[in-house]
């Protein structure tokens, strides 16, 4: 694409684009991390998790500023006003990954005593991996614009679905097995639900992501696999 | 669209901080030095232009307002029937009046208790060779007055005018053969007794031009009527033709080879010299259409070739200027080509097309140049024209010729009248160029 | 004419208010406008943009055929309004800029009353019968322009005593009073300041109503406030020609895309 011809624009336009893979980098970093502590339940790690969200809420706030700054002072049209938009609406996705990862990480610091981690937390590592994988997938696509990987991200969120709903069965077999483990295993089942929003956060930014490069908003054929309130008879 | 500085924006090196704005420097110093001579150039330019204008008004006003006064003598004349009666019977009648009228003049001067031993014959030369003519012709028109004593102020000769405004000396009339200094004796003597006396001199503006051996009763009125018909002629003739042809020209006509022919030439026409169209006229209007020589409707003729030229550049100049947002937008509610230029185009030129036109009409007032081959430089001693008919067909002057024919003569009396004369052109052109201003700011718009 | 939309009987569709085929335009040895096809709808704004010099002037002169007056100029295809071929020999092209009105870039009303102004065209036209009709194609032409309440006390002062923007209005009311059914307008608003240009494009909202309206605009914001069809052109070319709201958020063209955000070169 060629450049503008008033360059200060296309740098507003980087500058903001820059921010937002910021963000992306830093949520994607919190997650793992978030993940990890919950695995080794290192509550430093997830001290320095909880630490690291008012940063990704610093940036989400700069690009909204600078996005409005944009519109107001350029008023972007077609491309530019689609990248404008679809900044913002990716960076309040981030800024909920980033939540996300806070409250798991909470989540380890509040969890009292020991626990089997091996054995609880092998799905719930299993479904961040693949979750840690989307929001990366997702990630390059909007850097590089690259609109089939994103389309590819958006179709894989059904196996994120998927695993928790096997996730969610798993753990109601071990509180029903061992009560003295339902306080664990409910704060497990609100990490990997935590996991699986962030999933559905990744999809929304893949449909960003394609609406930013060719301007069609994907229309939502996506059905949710999310079974687990209608096994369960309880409202989600 | 694109904009390579925009791009390269970055590359441009910031400017290298300047000295004190309280320092001129060497180079700005220089240039406002430039600037002040520049300025005192042109002042001067101004200054030498006013200085030759002034003096050439000077010159003018010095020489020309005494052609506006003149000398007369003051004289109760009494008719007698049998005098006049026996004057109409003879051959040249005005000898016997100037019998009369010398006769008279001798009894004002032993009235005034002046005491001369001329004769009658030598005291006659005082005044004019047609304070006779003046007389008779007073009696004719009055008849009543005949048996009665009336009182004339007659012309007296240029001689005496002259003495009186200074132009005639003592030592000058020692080779004269009419007056000598016994008679400026006389004169000063009837001057202190309010008997010759300066007055304004209406016969200089309304009279008709006298022959060289009474400069005292040469006038310019006629020829003054002369170039009003001419310019009559000129205005009804140059106007509409001018104007209609500078419309077709600027609205209608197709830019192509011949019309940017037709626009050299009008432009280069108006730089012919006026004596070209002088030749002209000869050879088209009075050789060829044998219209009567010296008329003012032929000079008019001619006069019209020279000015439509003018009136169609000024014409054509003022239509361009006209906004074509003008011309769109009456387009645009769907006028006429010629309606968008009647109703629009044109009242907005107006102002300049009759600034053209007067202008060009001035120009034509003062020509000389053509009038001289069409014969409109003959002596015109007639009165005024009888009827409009007369006033284009008779032979005629016009104003700038009197004045040539005036300058040309040897008389110095003459050469005060032809001042005088330029002193009324003058004042014709000053008019007519006053009316164009006013037109000008009355009828401008803005847009 | 043509009060009722005209259908067309095959396809049961609306027919365009005005359908332009194959034209070419050419000014001397320039080929100024090459091969568009364009078809305008009744009763919508389009909007004509594009760089300086692109030709959407020029075309939008070849709708009332003011292009005519341009001596060089010489226009070839085929244009029609309410499927009359307005290049027909047999059409008088003041008869035809009296159903297809224009206001022009510059406000130019003429240096007469205001009343005269408006009047001027009615006049020529015969549309008046009496100085009362006269007077009510006045009022509703001044009404419509949304002007009416702000000079109803000062009809005879100047047209040209107004403000750049009543200006434009009033130019705007002039071409409405010959009852046009298509107004041109070449960048109404490109000598107004941002208040009397907002009245214009509210005042061309309203127009949209009654009238088939072409804008010519440099200001792609106004053609996408304005506009319902956007028609971008460049270097004589129609490039696009599409809803405004598809050219504004997602155009197909990547010239257009390129020169609505700004990065011609």
């Amino acid at each position: 694409m060629p450049n503008h011809t008033v360059t200060s624009f296309d740098d507003e336009l980087k500058s903001v684009a820059g921010r937002v893979s910021e963000m992306g980098g830093l949520s994607e970093v919190m997650l793992t991390d978030a993940i990890s502590s919950l695995i080794r339940m290192d509550k430093d790690l997830a001290r320095r998790v909880i630490a690291q969200d008012k940063r990704v809420d610093a940036l989400q706030f700069e690009v909204e500023e600078q996005a409005i700054l944009i519109i107001a002072r350029r008023q972007p049209v077609a491309q530019d006003l689609r990248d404008v938009i679809a900044a913002m609406r990716i960076s309040n996705d981030l800024e909920r990954v980033g939540d996300l990862a806070k409250n798991i990480a909470k989540r380890v610091i509040a969890i009292e005593g020991s626990f089997d981690s091996k054995k609880f937390a092998l799905g719930v590592e299993h479904m961040s991996e693949l979750a840690q994988e989307q929001l990366k997938a997702v990630l390059d696509a909007y850097a590089n614009r690259d609109t089939d990987s994103a389309a590819n991200v958006r179709e894989r969120d059904d196996e994120v679905d998927a695993l928790y709903t096997s996730i969610f069965r798993e753990l109601l077999t071990y509180m029903m097995e061992d009560p003295r483990q339902i306080s664990i295993c409910a704060h497990l089942l609100f990490c990997a639900k935590n996991i699986e929003r962030i999933g559905d956060h990744a999809t929304n930014i893949a449909e960003n992501v394609i609406y930013m490069s060719t301007g069609v908003q994907p229309a939502d054929e996506r059905h949710k696999l999310d079974e687990t309130g209608v096994e369960t008879g309880t409202a989600r | 669209m694109t904009d390579t500085t925009a791009q390269t924006g970055g590359a441009v090196a910031t400017p290298a901080r300047k000295g004190s704005l309280l320092e001129v420097d060497s180079l700005t110093r220089k240039r406002n030095a430039a600037e002040a001579r520049f300025k005192m150039y042109g002042l001067s330019a101004v200054i030498v232009g006013l200085l030759f204008l002034v003096a050439l008004l000077a010159t003018i006003l010095s020489n020309g307002t005494s052609a506006f006064t003149q000398t007369f003598i003051t004289i109760p004349v009494p008719l007698e029937r049998a005098e006049i009666e026996a004057a109409e019977k003879s051959i040249v009648k005005t000898s016997k009046y100037r019998a009369i009228i010398g006769t008279a003049f001798a009894n004002v001067l032993s009235s005034a208790g002046i005491e001369t031993d001329m004769s009658a014959k030598d005291l006659d030369k005082m005044m004019s060779s047609g304070a006779a003519a003046s007389v008779r012709d007073f009696v004719l028109a009055n008849p009543g007055s005949i048996g009665t004593t009336h009182t004339f102020d007659l012309l007296a000769s240029s001689r005496v005018d002259g003495y009186l405004k200074g132009r005639v000396t003592r030592e000058d009339l020692i080779n004269d053969k009419n007056l000598d200094a016994a008679h400026l004796d006389i004169v000063d003597r009837l001057n202190a007794a309010g008997i010759v006396q300066k007055r304004f001199n209406w016969q200089f503006i309304f009279g008709a031009d006298a022959s060289d051996s009474r400069p005292e009763q040469a006038g310019i009125g006629v020829s003054m009527i002369g170039s009003f018909f001419m310019m009559l002629v000129v205005l009804v003739l140059s106007l509409p033709i001018g104007v209609a042809a500078s419309i077709y020209l600027e609205e209608f006509a197709p830019k192509n080879r011949f019309t940017d022919l037709i626009e050299v030439n009008i432009s280069n026409l108006a730089a012919v010299p006026s004596i070209v169209f002088g030749i002209l006229g000869l050879a088209a209007f009075i050789q060829f259409a044998h219209l009567p020589q010296s008329a003012p409707l032929v000079g008019g003729l001619v006069l019209t070739l020279m000015t439509l030229p003018t009136i169609i550049i000024s014409t054509r100049a003022s239509l361009k200027s006209v906004p074509p947002s003008i011309r769109n937008a009456a387009l645009g509610v769907g006028a006429s080509k010629m309606q968008s230029v009647f109703h629009h185009v044109l009242p907005l030129a107006m102002p300049g097309i009759l600034t053209g036109t007067i202008i060009g009409l001035a120009q034509a007032l003062g020509e000389t140049a053509p009038l001289l081959l069409i014969g409109m430089v003959g002596f015109i001693a007639s009165n005024v024209p009888d009827g409009v008919a007369a006033g284009f067909l008779d032979p005629n002057s016009a104003m700038p010729a009197q004045i040539y024919e005036w300058a040309k003569r040897a008389d110095p009396a003459f050469y005060e009248r032809a001042w005088g004369g330029i002193i009324i052109l003058l004042l014709f052109l000053m008019t007519m160029n006053i009316i164009a201003i006013i037109l000008r700011r009355r009828f401008e718009r803005r847009w | 004419m043509n009060e009722m939309p005209v259908v067309d009987a095959e396809a049961g569709t609306l027919l365009p208010k005005i359908s332009a085929k194959k034209v070419q335009v050419f000014y001397g040895e320039t080929h100024a406008i090459k091969d568009v096809d364009l078809n305008i709808a009744d009763r919508t704004v389009t909007a004509f943009i594009g760089p300086s010099g692109c030709g959407k002037s020029t075309f939008l002169r070849c709708l009332n055929r003011m292009n005519d007056t341009i001596d060089i100029c010489r226009v070839e295809g085929d244009i029609r309004i309410d499927g009359e071929d307005i290049y027909d020999p047999k059409v008088d092209p003041v008869q035809l800029r009296a159903k297809v009105g224009m206001v022009f870039q510059k406000p130019n009303p003429f240096p007469k009353s205001i009343y005269d102004n408006i009047a001027y065209g009615p006049r020529i036209h015969g549309l008046s019968r009496s100085k009362a009709d006269l007077d009510e194609i006045v009022a509703n032409s001044l009404q419509k322009a949304g002007l009416y309440e702000e000079v109803k006390d000062r009809l005879d002062e100047p047209g040209t005593g107004l403000s750049g923007g009543q200006q434009q209005r009033l130019c705007i009311a002039r071409a409405i009073a010959v009852s046009p059914e298509v107004i041109l307008m070449d960048e109404p608003c490109s000598a107004l300041d941002p208040i009397a240009t907002a009245k214009i494009e509210e005042l061309i909202d309203e127009l949209r109503e009654n009238y088939t309206i072409v804008i010519v605009t440099h200001s792609m914001q106004q053609a996408a406030r304005v506009s319902q069809r956007t028609a971008f052109f460049h270097l004589g070319n129609l490039v696009e020609e599409g809803e405004t709201k598809e050219i504004f958020t997602n155009p197909t063209d990547r010239r257009t895309q390129d020169y609505i955000t700004g990065r011609f070169g």
